[in-house]
């Protein structure tokens, strides 16, 4: 790796834009002429829609379009597909998921009517006016319980409401290893659904020009050209070139805004209908019912142990609640996903993952910061511990004993990791978390009236979201250098650290690169955000064209130079003639490659060049984490009070960055292990979470200073030997956190508690292991 | 938000008279109960009062054995009154765990208090130290002016313009914070006055309830002892995704004692 701006904690360039206001978001954008869009959304759970009076609606002022799931059908829009390929056994019921419903609603929030105003308050008082009638029928709420004999049914083509039976893994071998353990550990565990809460709710700008039938949709969004492919043929019925999309910033997406919504549609269709822009801007509640919603797996972990506490085998047996339609790649991520980090660091040699999805009257769920791993690292990390602290041995010592230290290693389903610091890691994290002292610190809680716990937790992330990735190097005539991606940043700093990989290895300034993404005009193609896939995905790619972009510049330099390419040594961006002070900068090069006089017979103008980096490499980040937190024995609230991360992320291109992206990622998945939780009424299917004034998101207050040591063993699956950072927090929190929890808990007799650890919870357990009695006896 | 107009008054009497001439009009103070509420089109005024032009409601003062809160002042400066510190730490207290700061600059007691949310922080020390809630028309006791969630004795049109507490002994508060909102799960208020000890609770049930079984207890020993054993039924208590009424029961004597060591 070149020496220079990499690996150097640069703060984002970004910052000064963010900070002072002057960051552009879908909704403040300008659309000359735009009109307003509003959704009418179901009030019930399921319903038979029994017809849709749209009369008074469409002749209140401003009101310009009203439309309804017949009108889509008669327009011949087609269903929002669901791309995800999952080897199911037996068939993947997609069932037809419209714009706006048909005959039927299946959660609260379905888009059942929507308005088109030339104001949005003109737009809202006309979809007050739509009396829609509907038939309400029994719904289903849970996952687990929507595949139990006698639940409502959801879709008539999924008996049972299930949505599909996966399995991977060796039975015969699993059931060996059971059937010759020492110790068997079995957990009864939920993995709740969460809500990924952008600050900036979803909003879009739908154009269409009638000379050339083509599409135009900015939006924030995350993945560009993945929400083209599963628009344009499948539900506009036009080639994807005649639609464009385009991301100004975005104001947090961790997943939730990868995906095609309904709303996408909607504009679109209005804008071709009308002839004018066509804008929409979702309400903050109206994210809680109408986005898409996280996680939601639950079901039975066994681990199978011989007498010194080595593993012998792993079987998970879960239901994932899909939600009321497949959204993206819902089915994807509690089958495949989780399927890749199955046993985590450890040496499982034996390893089965069942999983059946359900269909439930309630918001379809989809990938979120981490999205399979974190399921995959909670259950592993339950088991572990409670596997110590049934059978007596050391938490850490168990760890140890099973990691994997030899690489590369082969997992129980064919997955090679590369390399890995996960022994480092632990031995690092053990020091750091002081157990030692612990005792004493637990005392001195508990002359407080505090119980204090300690978790520690090791983690694995299989990162790299999609595969393959695009990325081009354009010389722009004030001497700019655009750097183009087709990966997505929204908020993770791109712009600066794309840069410094570039200054380092172009020899220019850091202050001369543009980052060009999110615009399916200007970036070929390529898989935008998800799965920290950036640098290793993106960062590849970025490096391809470079070294293209330096091939070119080569032999131009030496036609100029009248050497031979292979006499020129490039350093500091300018090429020289070994042994000699001939040479040229690329500036220069860039300059005289506009001409088609200066170059060498056969070659084409101009330096710029791009590449596509075809690889589909996982990378395979880790860490091990401490956390300590105090009980509150009254109230059953809990404080974090300590928490330490050490990681491994390969090569850092920007520890600052880094940093800041697993400190994210923690304080979502601390959010996770303590606060968050979306409920539905189990009977009536009402979301009862539906604002932040009942969903509990963490503030700074509920967070700890979040110290994370970085240990880096750089990989050989990209140039630039990273792994990625962006959602490990998210996977690593829940786990460590919640072991503290139980570790506080242990000596009342609590073993059993699911996520997240809410004060109330925490008080029931108590109550309960003790027999009843308001606090349990000291 | 439905469109609706704008009066920002000078004086109480313009207020009341713009209040009283519509039934569809309404007061706005801080607005952060009533501009969510608008924007969630579940309140659809005529016309908005503003109450912030009005000097006369603003403004903490200490008279003889009282303290005097005009209705516009907001939160911060209860929390960093002199006269409330001194006189009444608990009540200073109290708007320190109200909301968050955002909302602590804008909300005011009035607005809070002509609310009556069951969740609310204020109302519990209004009847708790007895208090007298002071209209543009008339003078109500604390004990007849709270009547059930979101109800109070004022009559359409009538503006709350100030709030006066007797100066206690002691008093003290303490709140479990709803995990999400920041409101109250369940809280308690104990003061003791000349006139005998309240215990007071909010947050637990449908509105605020003195808790007379305790308010014995600390009358025969002033102690969080007293207290601590004291069980609060949990029957008629709110229960909701964020507790069971048996969790509230429970938090009522945990909540109690502690507001009595908060007194000291
Ligand atoms: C995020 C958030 C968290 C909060 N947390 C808490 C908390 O922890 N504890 C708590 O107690 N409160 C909390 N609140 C509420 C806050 O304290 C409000 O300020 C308070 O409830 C209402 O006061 P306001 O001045 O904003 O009233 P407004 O919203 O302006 O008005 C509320 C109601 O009172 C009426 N009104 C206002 N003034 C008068 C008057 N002088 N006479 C007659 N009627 C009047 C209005 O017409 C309206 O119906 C929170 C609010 C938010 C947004």
């Amino acid at each position: 790796m070149p020496e220079g701006l990499s690996g150097q904690p640069l703060r984002r360039r970004e910052d000064a834009r963010f900070l002072t206001g002057a960051g552009r978001y879908t909704a403040d954008l300008e659309a000359p002429g735009a009109l307003h869009l509003h959704v009418l959304r179901s009030p019930h759970a399921h319903a038979r829609v029994l017809g849709i009076e749209t009369g008074a609606a469409r002749t209140m002022p401003g009101v310009r379009l009203v439309l309804t799931g017949v009108d889509l059908a008669d327009a011949g829009l087609g269903p929002l597909p669901c791309p995800a390929v999952v080897r199911t056994i037996g068939p993947l019921v997609v069932p037809d998921r419209h714009a706006l419903a048909r005959d039927r609603v299946r959660h609260v929030g379905e888009p059942v009517a929507c308005v088109v105003a030339e104001t949005s308050a003109e737009a809202r008082d006309a979809a007050e006016a739509i009396e829609v009638s509907y038939d309400p029928l029994p719904a289903a709420v849970d996952g687990r319980a929507a595949l139990a004999p006698g639940a409502p049914q959801v879709w008539m083509q999924a008996p049972g409401n299930q949505a599909f039976r996966f399995e991977r893994g060796d039975r015969a071998a699993v059931e060996a290893g059971f059937a010759c353990a020492a110790h068997v550990v079995s957990l009864d565990l939920v993995n709740q659904r969460v809500h990924a809460a952008p600050i900036e709710p979803r909003a879009a700008i739908g154009r269409h020009d009638a000379a050339t039938d083509s599409f135009d949709l900015l939006l924030s969004g995350q993945s560009v050209h993945n929400i083209r492919e599963q628009l344009a043929g499948p539900v506009l019925g036009v080639p994807a070139d005649r639609v464009r999309l385009s991301c100004p910033d975005v104001g947090g997406g961790f997943g939730l805004k990868n995906f095609l919504f309904p709303e996408h549609v909607l504009v679109l269709h209005a804008a071709r209908l009308l002839g004018r822009p066509v804008r929409w801007v979702a309400d903050g509640s109206e994210e809680f019912q109408a986005a898409v919603h996280a996680r939601d797996l639950q079901g039975t972990a066994r681990l199978a142990l011989d007498a010194e506490g080595r593993f012998l085998a792993l079987h998970a047996d879960m239901a994932a609640d899909l939600g009321a339609y497949c959204s993206a790649f819902g089915p994807g991520v509690p089958t495949n996903s989780i399927s890749n980090a199955m046993g985590t660091v450890y040496a499982v040699p034996a390893v089965l993952l069942e999983v059946r999805g359900a269909f439930t009257n309630t918001l379809p769920v989809d990938a979120y910061r981490g999205a399979g791993k974190p399921e995959a690292n909670y259950m592993m990390e339950r088991l572990v511990d409670a596997a110590a602290r049934r059978c007596g041995f050391d938490p850490v010592a168990l760890r140890r004993r099973n990691l994997v230290t030899a690489f590369p290693h082969r997992s129980a389903f064919g997955i090679t990791m590369d390399s890995g610091g996960f022994a480092e890691a632990l031995d690092a994290v053990e020091a750091l978390a002081d157990r030692a002292g612990f005792a004493a610190r637990r005392a001195e809680s508990e002359a407080r009236g505090k119980l204090r716990g300690l978790g520690l937790a090791c983690f694995l992330e299989t990162a790299r979201g999609a595969p393959g990735e695009w990325a081009a190097v354009r010389f722009a005539d004030n001497g700019l250098v655009d750097l183009a991606l087709g990966t997505q940043s929204n908020g993770q700093g791109h712009e600066t650290s794309f840069a410094q990989v570039a200054a380092d290895r172009l020899g220019l300034p850091f202050e001369s690169f543009r980052l060009v993404q999110a615009d399916t005009a200007l970036v070929a193609r390529g898989n935008g955000h998800g799965g920290a896939r950036s640098l290793h995905m993106g960062g590849t790619a970025l490096v391809l064209a470079i070294e293209a972009v330096l091939g070119r510049a080569r032999r131009l330099a030496a036609h100029l130079l009248q050497a031979a390419p292979d006499d020129l040594a490039f350093a500091a961006g300018r090429f020289a003639v070994a042994g000699t002070e001939r040479g040229v900068d690329l500036p220069a090069l860039a300059r005289a490659a506009r001409d088609p006089a200066n170059l060498p017979d056969g070659m084409a103008p101009g330096l710029d060049a791009e590449a596509d980096n075809p690889s589909d490499l996982i990378t395979f980040p880790s860490g091990a984490h401490v956390a300590e937190v105090e009980v509150d024995l009254d109230t059953g609230e809990v404080a974090l009070v300590r928490y330490q991360a050490v990681d491994d992320y390969g090569n850092l291109v920007n520890p600052l960055l880094t940093e800041g992206q697993v400190q994210g990622g923690l304080a979502q998945g601390i959010g996770q292990a303590l606060m968050e939780r979306v409920v539905y009424d189990p009977d009536s299917g009402q979301l009862l979470s539906a604002s932040p004034m009942d969903y509990a998101l963490p503030r700074a207050s509920d967070v700890p200073p979040l110290p994370v040591r970085f240990i880096s063993v750089p990989t050989a699956s990209n140039p630039l030997g990273v792994k990625g950072a962006g959602q490990a927090g998210a996977i690593a929190a829940p786990p460590t956190v919640m072991l503290a929890v139980l570790d506080a808990l242990a000596p009342l007799g609590v073993s059993a508690l699911d996520m997240p650890a809410t004060p109330e919870r925490i008080w029931k357990a108590i109550h309960e292991a003790s027999g009843g009695g308001a606090r349990p006896p000291a | 938000m439905y469109d609706f107009d704008y009066h920002k008054p000078s004086s109480v009497a313009d207020a009341v008279k713009l209040l009283s001439a519509d039934p569809d009009a309404r007061a706005i103070s801080g607005g952060q109960t009533l501009l969510p509420a608008l924007k969630h089109r579940l309140n659809r005024p005529t016309y908005l009062v503003d109450l912030s032009g009005i000097a006369e409601l603003r403004g903490v003062k200490r008279e003889g054995d009282k303290i005097t809160v005009g209705a516009m002042t907001r939160h911060i400066e209860v929390q960093n009154s002199p006269e409330v510190k001194s006189a009444i730490p608990a009540l200073a207290y109290m708007a320190t765990v109200i909301g968050d700061i955002q909302v602590r600059n804008r909300g005011t007691m009035g607005g809070s208090v002509a609310n009556n949310d069951p969740a609310a922080d204020y109302p519990s020390a209004v009847l708790g130290l007895g208090a007298t809630v002071v209209t543009d028309k008339r003078r109500i006791a604390a004990d007849d002016y709270f009547q059930g969630m979101f109800t109070t004795a004022l009559e359409p049109g009538e503006l709350l313009v100030a709030i006066e507490f007797p100066i206690p002994e002691k008093a003290g508060y303490a709140k479990m914070r709803n995990p999400a909102s920041r409101y109250v799960m369940a809280g308690v208020f104990v003061a003791k006055t000349k006139d005998g000890v309240r215990v007071v609770v909010n947050g637990a049930g449908p509105g605020v309830f003195r808790q007379t079984d305790m308010e014995q207890a600390l009358s025969a020993n002033w102690s969080p002892d007293a207290v601590a054993g004291i069980k609060q039924a949990s029957e008629g208590l709110n229960s909701d995704i964020h507790g069971s009424a048996e969790y509230r029961a429970h938090l009522v004597s945990v909540m109690a004692k502690r507001a009595v060591t908060d007194a000291g």
